[in-house]
């Protein structure tokens, strides 16, 4: 990343500002509505979230893809005594986080849609009165998402970060399933763990450096000067230099690796999808998960690259076991939203092996630029492609919960005697998440293990162990769920509606465009991959 | 300007004596005009004050001269930020106690008068002066808490004016010590302060005066008064309890200990037990305050005990933003101050008027059952933004002021930084558990979708299967076993509601569970806005603070920091 901002007066327009705010107005205004008007609140939501998404639009296409550094940036003091900045912009990677946010949360609202019109569905916990909470509290989720993606001072990111988890919270805590308070608490606790460390290791940083920019921070980082600055100005304990600094690493590590999450600190994870409600579960594995990826190519790559190298083979090996395990332990599962939850640590483990992998040190043969280049935009598609693909899946299992009330592997089979469309376009997702050629899974982990065979061999063979499991579990879904003897109870089993296929269809479409023309993603971020690339250079 | 908030608070107080006891409306409006004249007068106040200009004298009149005393008012931007915190906890106050009805007069008399003292000690820059205001405030809470006070409020009141007392004690014979040695001419803070009291004196001096503060503020071991003074107290005194009472034990720690005895901040001779000077055993006794209050605050049976131990487990971090001793960590203190102020008032608020007054309980297990969220959806919902402010969530101040504490910490003493860290996971934890079981645990009881369904099928594994949202039309058809219980367990739910609002028994100052009057919510409004105010925004107050700590007074504070 250049040190550089793009253009020193900005722009005339803070669309930045406007994008957050959008959804934040939106929530005032469906949280001061009666609790029992549903369709209002509703359709206000949608509104306001589609309006979020045109703001998205506009963003993607002023976006100049030929500069990949930070635009459209918007940059105010805020508290000058600790620097502290209202500093805003988006490069590659911001605006395709943020296109993300903008689709996946509607895609969710859409998909509750069934609970939150239906008043006669009495037994689901939305259509007790309190939609517009619910509502409000997806678009305040929303918010803190679109803020964390765009910040570029650390307290100002930091403040979306932790302003998300509130709404998510709630979300599990007020309209889960049955066991949502245990999750809702878990899922809040774990994450304020790797919170705290990460603040308190962000703070020394600021004390040695006097900047939260995240920016600058990642120039001191890239020269080796942070490292040496800690030795300086910190004489904690007589530690040396190395141990000094991975200890600070360490804490913003564990932020992150909660967040994401890396083996072994994903236990929260499984419980906390399973009991979200549907719409909740898709956006938390969608988009939420993505923050803490997104934390890493932000902060972690380019302001500690030199500790990520002093300790990368124990990195590897956690990214592989995040790879393969929780590929083994979705196979090992009997509940369909925990298959798909594990499913998801899976790959979002591809986005770390190949976030580890590029911090590799390398000789400076431009080869090895092309390798890194490829990782990386792999890593950036798959966190796309993934958000897409897990939330639709999510969409799957819930409809399956919501119409007979089981979500377990074994209580189906043979249901696409009955439900052909329902089977059918599912199998795309199912596939997608698979990574079949000619879907989008395909093309980010291709690039993925493109680059990281080159750079670290051994993790990227172990970890093809994943993709072998991963199709193994994928394929017993279909096989369970979909084949063999359809048994009685579910003869009446519904199939897709004319409005679910069109919550549905949208997603889908993408995913095959994708698969096919991944240009249309890849061109806007490859320059801002290579500027990343630049970066890790010593 | 700022003295008017003295005059006015002690005119209010003349008012109210001269009203009829009977005379219920007149001394609770008397109240609310005095408080609201004590806030506008601070908020002018501090709209003239000019940052940038140092110490404002206010009111400077010899008052003994023969030994010295004045009546000696000033400001600076750390008495600035204070007083508008004491005038705008005052008038949250007063419209938490608008259901008083016992003896209201008395009670808004005592109540004014514990305002005006504790404006004067914010003021005073003689030391004397702020001694005798110092000892004005303490007296009316004594009456404050054994009057109007609930559980074991005798003994909470004693309790409390002991402690208070011994602490006093402390910081008298600190005083007059120094007046001694400095030649006895003058208690003027300015003048002391620059004074040449020899290191030895100030090392045992210190600690004295230091302590003798900190207990007012607090600190642990001797915080104990403070959980059973805040839950003895009636609402409103609860909430100027931990909002402002325990503020003038740290601002006297700061304006007072650290100021005169700056030398007393220097590492001693040689280590004592691992503790290089006074600095590093106050530091460690905060963070051992902030853990501590925080785990007790995580076994409290009694909910209103679980926000006075987390008041404990707050003001440490005040201690530890004082011994950082670097600008950050001051202001980070300073403004935790404020921030503590204003949420500790709104969770007092919550759990002794909103909740307390209606359901005469607070053993959280008993509330659990109430389904509370429900019943008083305003009170959860200000609970939640409150305890949302107190684990320290970034947009509202308590966020701003401990981060800067912590910066502060990660300087001076790495290791607490940590260990405040954990203060600060445990934080969250209790807040959670608070909130879980008073407000949101009877929604938990209510039957989900899934159960529900499954209840369904296992009771009926009928052959036609339809969506489940037609299915509670269906379910009329055939009534299993296992769906009655779902049946039975859907209905039990809103008996549980009603029992809620059956329990706050007839006669109780007409109000039913539910209805959250007016003063309340504007009470809890003002408070909410302004912790996420200072949240969103806190140069408000930071542009006070800093300068204050820049200016002449604080230079030697500052300089024992540098080792």
């Amino acid at each position: 990343m250049e040190p550089a901002i793009a253009s020193p007066s900005g722009p005339s327009w803070p669309w930045l500002t406007c994008l957050i705010l959008s959804p934040i107005l939106g929530a005032v205004i469906v949280a001061g509505m009666d609790r029992n008007r549903r369709t209002l609140a509703w359709g206000v939501g949608l509104l306001s979230m589609l309006v979020t998404l045109g703001l998205a639009l506009a963003i993607w296409f002023q976006f100049d893809p030929a500069r990949g550094e930070v635009q459209l940036v918007e940059r105010h003091a805020w508290i000058p005594s600790v620097n502290v900045e209202y500093h805003l912009g988006v490069d590659g990677l911001s605006a395709l986080m943020v296109m993300l946010a903008a689709l996946i949360v509607p895609f969710a609202l859409l998909a509750e849609w069934k609970r939150l019109g239906d008043p006669a569905a009495g037994a689901g916990d939305l259509a007790r009165p309190g939609t517009p909470a619910f509502v409000a509290l997806l678009l305040f989720l929303q918010a803190g998402m679109l803020g964390s993606f765009t910040a570029l001072n650390f307290v100002h990111w930091f403040l979306f970060w932790e302003l998300s988890l509130v709404p998510a919270y709630f979300l599990i805590k007020l309209w889960g399933g049955a066991r949502r308070s245990a999750a809702a608490n878990q899922f809040f606790v774990y994450t304020m763990v790797g919170s705290v460390t990460l603040l308190l290791s962000m703070l020394a940083v600021y004390l040695v450096t006097g900047s939260f920019d995240l920016i600058a921070l990642a120039e001191k980082g890239r020269t080796g000067e942070l490292a040496s600055l800690f030795s300086l100005k910190l004489k904690w304990y007589g530690l040396s230099m190395r141990t000094l600094a991975l200890v600070i690493f360490g804490g913003a590590l564990l932020g992150f690796a909660v967040k994401v999450p890396l083996v072994p600190f994903h236990t929260w994870l499984p419980a906390t999808y399973s009991e979200a409600p549907t719409g909740v579960s898709m956006v938390l594995t969608g988009v939420m998960s993505k923050m803490g990826v997104y934390g890493f190519l932000r902060i972690l790559l380019p302001i500690f690259p030199e500790q990520m190298r002093w300790v990368l083979t124990p990195l590897l090996w956690l990214a592989v076991a995040t790879v393969v395990l929780s590929a083994c332990a979705a196979f090992a599962q009997r509940d369909l939203k925990r298959i798909v939850a594990y499913s998801s640590i899976n790959h979002l483990g591809y986005c770390l092996l190949g976030i580890f992998a590029v911090a590799r040190f390398v000789d400076s043969n431009p080869q090895w630029t092309t390798e890194k280049a490829a990782v990386l935009n792999g890593v950036l598609l798959q966190m796309f492609n993934h958000g897409l693909t897990a939330s639709a899946l999510f969409y799957f299992v819930g409809l399956i919960e919501q119409r007979t009330g089981r979500r377990g592997l074994e209580d189906f089979g043979g249901l696409r005697q009955v439900a052909p469309v329902f089977c059918g376009l599912m199998g795309i997702a199912l596939f997608a998440s698979l990574g079949l050629p000619g879907l989008n899974g395909f093309i980010g982990e291709f690039l993925i293990f493109k680059g990281v065979f080159p750079l670290v061999t051994w993790a990227a063979a172990f970890s093809t162990l994943g993709l072998l499991v991963t199709a193994v579990f994928i394929l017993t879904i279909m096989q369970k769920v979909w084949s063999g003897p359809l048994e009685t109870r579910w003869s009446q089993f519904l199939d897709l509606t004319l409005s679910e296929r069109l919550v549905v269809i949208p997603a889908l479409a993408l995913m095959l465009v994708l698969g096919l023309w991944p240009q249309l993603v890849l061109g806007r971020i490859n320059s801002t991959v290579l500027q990343m690339v630049e970066g890790l250079k010593l | 300007m700022f003295a008017w908030t003295i005059y006015l608070s002690f005119s209010g107080v003349a008012c109210l004596m001269a009203l009829k006891p009977e005379d219920v409306r007149s001394a609770r409006l008397v109240a609310m005009v005095t408080s609201v004249g004590g806030l506008l007068v601070a908020l002018v106040g501090a709209g003239q004050f000019n940052p940038g200009a140092g110490l404002t004298t206010v009111a400077k009149v010899p008052w003994v001269s023969a030994l010295g005393l004045e009546y000696h008012l000033a400001v600076d931007g750390i008495s600035v930020t204070l007083v508008v915190l004491t005038g705008l906890a005052a008038v949250a106050g007063v419209l938490f106690s608008w259901n008083i009805e016992f003896q209201t007069k008395r009670f808004f008399a005592f109540y004014l008068a514990l305002i005006g003292g504790v404006y004067g000690v914010f003021l005073s820059f003689d030391l004397f002066l702020l001694f005798v205001f110092y000892e004005l405030a303490i007296v009316p809470k004594y009456f404050l808490i054994a009057g109007w006070g609930t559980t074991r409020r005798e003994y909470g009141a004693m309790k409390l004016a002991l402690y208070s007392f011994v602490g006093s004690a402390m910081i008298l014979a600190g005083l007059l010590a120094a007046y001694v040695v400095a030649g006895a001419t003058t208690f003027n803070l300015v003048e002391l302060a620059k004074f040449p009291f020899p290191r030895g004196f100030q090392m045992w001096a210190f600690p004295l005066v230091f302590t003798g503060f900190a207990v007012l503020a607090g600190l642990w071991p001797f915080h104990s008064w403070a959980p059973t003074g805040h839950v003895a107290a009636p609402t409103a005194a609860s909430m100027l309890l931990a909002g402002v009472i325990m503020k003038l034990g740290a601002y006297g720690c700061l304006r007072v200990a650290m100021t005169l005895f700056p030398l007393g901040l220097h590492d001693w001779a040689s280590p004592v037990l691992g503790f290089a000077s006074w600095r590093d055993v106050f530091g460690v006794l905060a963070v051992i305050g902030i853990v501590y209050g925080a785990m007790v605050a995580l076994v409290q049976r009694d909910f209103k005990f679980v926000i006075g131990y987390s008041s404990v487990s707050h003001m440490g971090f005040v201690i530890l933003g004082l011994m950082t001793l670097s600008v950050i960590g001051l202001s980070g203190a300073v403004l935790q101050m404020f921030s503590h102020g204003v949420i500790a008032g709104l969770l007092f608020a919550v759990v002794g008027r909103m909740v307390y007054d209606r359901t005469h309980t607070r053993v959280l297990d008993e509330l659990e059952l109430l389904g509370l969220n429900r019943a008083l959806p305003f009170a959860a919902g200000t609970f939640v933004v409150a305890g949302l402010a107190s684990m320290g969530m970034p947009g509202f101040s308590g966020f701003v002021a401990e981060f800067q504490v912590l910066i502060g910490a990660w300087k001076a003493f790495p290791t607490l930084a940590v260990l405040a860290g954990v203060g600060v996971l445990v934080g969250v934890a209790y807040t959670l558990r608070a909130m879980q079981k008073a407000f949101f645990s009877a929604s938990d009881l209510a039957p989900t979708s899934a159960e529900l369904a499954g209840a369904e099928l296992a009771g009926a594994p009928a052959p036609a299967l339809e969506p489940v949202g037609t299915m509670g039309a269906m379910g009329s058809g055939h009534v299993g076993p296992s769906h009655s219980v779902a049946a039975a367990r859907a209905g039990e739910w809103p008996e549980r509601a009603a029992l809620g609002t059956g329990s706050s028994g007839p006669g109780h100052s007409g109000h039913g569970l539910g209805d959250i009057s007016i003063p309340e919510r504007l009470g809890a409004t003002l408070l909410i806005a302004l912790t996420l105010l200072i949240g969103v925004y806190p140069r408000l107050l930071l542009d006070w603070i800093e300068p204050a700590l820049h200016s002449p007074l604080m230079e030697q504070v500052l300089k024992a920091g540098d080792r």
